[in-house]
Parts: structure tokens; sequence; C-alpha cells
């Protein structure tokens, strides 16, 4: 418990102490709500779909989170070359455990992001319709921050350098992202991309979001959080692993 | 079988990595209470053993006991038997001194009073204790080297593993780390393992010395027996005859250790 603890801890305080990463990572969440927001706001009226902002804000909170947790995820790139990884490693603690600190503390961080994304939507024109499920929202927010930390921790075991992230963020993340639904209704797709959005954990996510910020999931919220707890829990389980075999 | 008063039993250590072998069939024992020295050059295997013998790196063929536990197959229980000071920096350096120590303290479930005791104690002994709430990325290479063995010296281990601990730092707190150390092997108990390229910090320390070269361990006993063999008079001369080389190799000796080499694959 300690040791969950105190790598918990460590990430919360790596994290509070950059303030230039705060600000940073919040540039493009901004960007994107304000660009699209306004940009595309019309067409999508137009079209019929209603106000854009009220449909791309979860997507955007999504996106921030995922974004996030891949990258604290990514970091055990850093504390390998760094040489911090060592020090936990010989420790008598169970690999596992050390695994899953720092993977709630990389989570957290993701899930204060949303929320700081999901505030300044409000800003740009975004209203929750119902404040009570503003809770459930921020489960689905931790979950999917979950997720993909344990992605980026399992990806991360198994790199030694930051050679692949580029092929990671190219091949991986922004497909996911592109994919999910976070900026187009997942409605009236070619069936190709249908399927690859089903697949698509993230999917389930910011349909979650949409569901419990402006009732409107496409899926029941039931199915979302189902399909999200037992990814991320076969995330967790992957990272784990690899994390056990990390040789340093 | 395992004798209860080795600590360590190694048995036919190999790693390659690739098609390199960095070590190449090492058999040796410490006993329980011992300082045990690894003496050699820079590139002869010594941290990589020690990886071994850590839990860091797996062997490619060989065994390992520490602590009567074989250290692949248990090796979460191995990891309760030891401490280690690395070589390579392994300090969180967006943390303050302090709470690298705090981590240091949590991992190893060192009780609060025990904590607060030893830390303010080993901080004092590096003269990092005034610097104790300062971001360790500020620090100098040698303070964070200060650091290094404070930490991880704040819990007490079976056995102590340094990888060359004394590397960059000031005689002085050499000085006191040593005493520090010396006390701790007497007064618990605790089997030091040390490797050093410093013949002095061999001879002055270790009970016993295992001379390694290429990735073999070319001889060991203790320092007299060591000299004795070679009919040496000084463990320095000693090294020199039994692997052809001084320690520190100057530019253009490389004929000299093949030679050296040679003269060793014929001798044994
Ligand atoms: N991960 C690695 N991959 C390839 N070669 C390595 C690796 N680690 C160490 N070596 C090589 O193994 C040899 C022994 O290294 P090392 O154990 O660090 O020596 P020492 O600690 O005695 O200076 C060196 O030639 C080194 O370059
Ligand atoms: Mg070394």
């Amino acid at each position: 418990m300690r040791t969950i603890y105190i790598l918990w801890l460590r990430q919360i305080k790596k994290y509070l102490r950059s303030k230039s990463r705060i600000v940073g990572s919040l540039g493009q969440p901004i960007l994107y709500l304000v660009a699209l927001g306004y940009g595309l706001g019309s067409i999508y009226a137009k079209g019929g779909g209603g106000s854009y902002i009220q449909f791309l804000a979860p997507g955007i909170i999504g996106m921030s989170i995922l974004f996030t947790a891949i990258f604290s995820g990514i970091e055990i790139i850093w504390d390998k070359q760094f040489g911090f990884l060592k020090e936990t490693l010989v420790a008598p603690v169970s690999r596992f455990n050390i695994m899953l600190g720092r993977t709630l503390g990389g989570a957290t961080v993701a899930g204060i992001q949303g929320i700081i994304v999901l505030i300044i939507a409000t800003f740009v024109g975004f209203r929750p319709t119902n404040l009570a499920l503003i809770i459930p929202a921020m489960i689905f927010m931790f979950l999917i921050a979950l997720l993909f930390t344990a992605l980026g921790t399992a990806i991360a075991s198994k790199l030694n350098d930051m050679q692949g992230f580029q092929l990671i963020m190219n091949f991986l993340v922004m497909p996911i992202f592109f994919l999910s639904g976070a900026l187009f209704p997942l409605t009236g797709l070619p069936k190709i991309i249908e399927i690859i959005t089903k697949i698509n954990p993230l999917s389930y996510g910011i349909d979650g979001l949409r569901g419990t910020l402006i009732n409107a999931a496409t899926f029941s919220l039931w199915t979302d959080f189902t399909v999200l707890a037992l990814v991320t829990l076969a995330c967790i389980a992957v990272g784990a692993y690899f994390f056990s075999k990390i040789e340093a | 079988m395992l004798e209860d008063e080795n600590i360590i039993e190694v048995r036919n250590l190999t790693k390659k990595f690739g098609d390199f072998v960095a070590v190449n069939d090492i058999s040796f024992e410490v006993k329980k209470g011992e300082t045990f020295a690894f003496l050699g050059p820079n590139g002869a295997g010594k941290t990589t053993t020690i990886k071994m013998l850590t839990t860091l790196l797996r062997p490619t063929s060989g065994n390992i006991h520490l602590n009567q536990f074989d250290v692949v197959k248990e090796s979460n229980k191995t990891r309760h038997s030891f401490g280690i000071v690395f070589q390579d920096p392994s300090l969180d350096t967006d943390l303050t001194a302090m709470e690298n120590m705090e981590i240091h303290a949590a991992l190893y479930g060192l009780p609060k009073d025990l904590y607060n005791k030893r830390s303010e104690e080993l901080l004092n002994m590096v003269e990092l204790w005034d610097r104790r709430k300062d971001m360790v990325r500020d620090f100098s290479g040698g303070m964070k080297r200060r650091l290094e063995i404070a930490r991880g010296l704040l819990h007490h281990p079976k056995v102590l593993f340094l990888d060359e601990p004394t590397l960059g730092l000031d005689p002085q707190t050499r000085n006191h780390m040593w005493s520090y150390i010396k006390d701790l092997n007497q007064k618990e108990g605790i089997t030091v393992f040390v490797t050093t390229h410093y013949m002095d910090e061999a001879d002055k320390v270790a009970d016993r010395i295992a001379i390694i070269d290429h990735g073999k361990i070319i001889a060991q006993g203790t320092s007299d027996e060591l000299k004795q063999k070679t009919g040496q008079t000084s463990l320095e001369e000693a090294f020199l005859s039994l692997t052809g080389h001084a320690i520190r190799e100057q530019a253009g000796e490389s004929e000299m250790k093949r030679m050296g080499q040679m003269w060793r694959g014929g001798k044994r």
C-alpha cells in the first residue's frame, strides 16, 4: 500500500511542479475547441446536428485525457534513461504494486487534465445538460485515463528510448483519437470505419462522456462502462506483465 | 548443496549481449559477514555481474543463490535480502533530496522514527542535510553521488552491494562512508560486496578479493594470498602479473593485453 501511495504521490508532485507542462498541454485542447468549435459550428448546425460545441467538448476532453495518459505511461522510458527505474526495480516490493502506483499516479494526472479542459470548455459555451451526472462523467474520465496510462506503460516497458515514440503517436494514438467519434458522430459511417470505431476503446469513453455530459450516448452508458472497465483491466494486466519483465 | 555460511554462491555464470560475452563462466562464493571485492578494469564485467546478482538482468546461463534464494526463480524473495548503491545514476532529479530518501524508505518499509533518525544521520554524513529540500537536478555530480550513497544506506540489508561507490567522491566522504559501512559490517553482520578499480580500496577494505578481467575471474583470495601466489609485494604488482596489464590501461597497451590473454589461456 505504501509503495502504491508513494509512487502515486511522486507522479502528482512532478506534475504539479511542471507548470510549463500543464500550460503546454492545455494549448492543444483550447485550439481544437476554438478552431473546430467555431470553425465547423455553422456547418454542423446547418447539417441538422445542433450545437457543435456541445458535441465537440466531450470529444476534446477525451482527447486531452488520452494524450496526457499515454504520455504519463511513456514516462517510464525517461526513468529508464535517467536511472530511477532501477531504484524501484530492486526494491523488495512486487512489480505489480510499482506498476500500479505509477499508473494510478499518471491516471490521476490525466483525469485532472480532463477536468481542467471541462472547465475551460464552459468558457467557449459548453453547458453540461445535467449537473448531477458530473460525477459519473468523472468516473468515465478516470477510466479513460487509467486505460491509456496502462497502455502507455505496457508500450514503454518494451522500449528503451524515445525513437519509437513518434511511430506510436502516428500509428496508434492519433488513429485512436480521430477514429473515436471525438470530432464526428459515429453514425452513417462507411462499414470499415464503423468497425474500427467499434473496436476502438476510446469510442466508448467518449460516448460515455456524451451520455453523462450532454445526454447523447450512441451506445448505452452500461455498455460504455463495461467495455471501458474490461479493456482497462486487460491493459493493466498486460502492462503489469511487460513491466515485470523489464531488465535494466 | 548450499553451505550455510555462504550468503552468495555463483556457479558458472555467463552473460552474453548478442555475440559479446560480458561475463564468462564465473564461479565464486561470498561468506556471510565478509567484505568481498570485485577488482577489475573498466569493462571487465563487474556491473553486469552485480546486475545479475540483484535481479536486474537475467543470466544467459549459470545460477546464483543469495541468502539461500535462487536469484532468478525467487527474485522477489531475493530482493528482500539486499541493498545496492548503483554505479550509474538512479535518483529522481525532479524531486528533492529528502523526497528521494522518502521513496526509498517507503519502498523498503522503514518505520517512520527509524527513517527520521537515519536520514538525518546519513545526510549529515554526506554533508547534504542543509540541502535536503533542494531539487536534485540542481546538485553537482559529487553531491548526487553522495546522495545515492546516503539513500543506499538507509535500510540495513543482509547483503549490501556497492558498485564503484567511491568513484568521484572526495577523500573525506570516502573515509566517512567506509567507516560507516565497517560499523554496519561489524555491528549487524552485514555482508558487503564491493566493486572497484582502486587497488588501495580493495586492499584496505576487503577480506577477500576476486580479480576480474574480460569477463573472467582470474584469481581470488585474500590480498596476501594474491601477493603470495604471484610472488609480488603489492596488490598492484600482483594484478599486473595476473592480468598482464595495469588496471588503468594506457593507449597502446592493447598489444600487451593480447599477449596477457594468450599467456593466461596457456596457463589454464
Ligand atoms: N546492455 C549492454 N549491451 C551490450 N553490451 C553491454 C551492456 N552492458 C554492458 N555491456 C558491455 O559489457 C562489458 C562489461 O561491462 P560492465 O559490466 O559495465 O563492466 P565494468 O562494470 O566492470 O566496468 C563492457 O564491454 C560493456 O560495454
Ligand atoms: Mg561498472
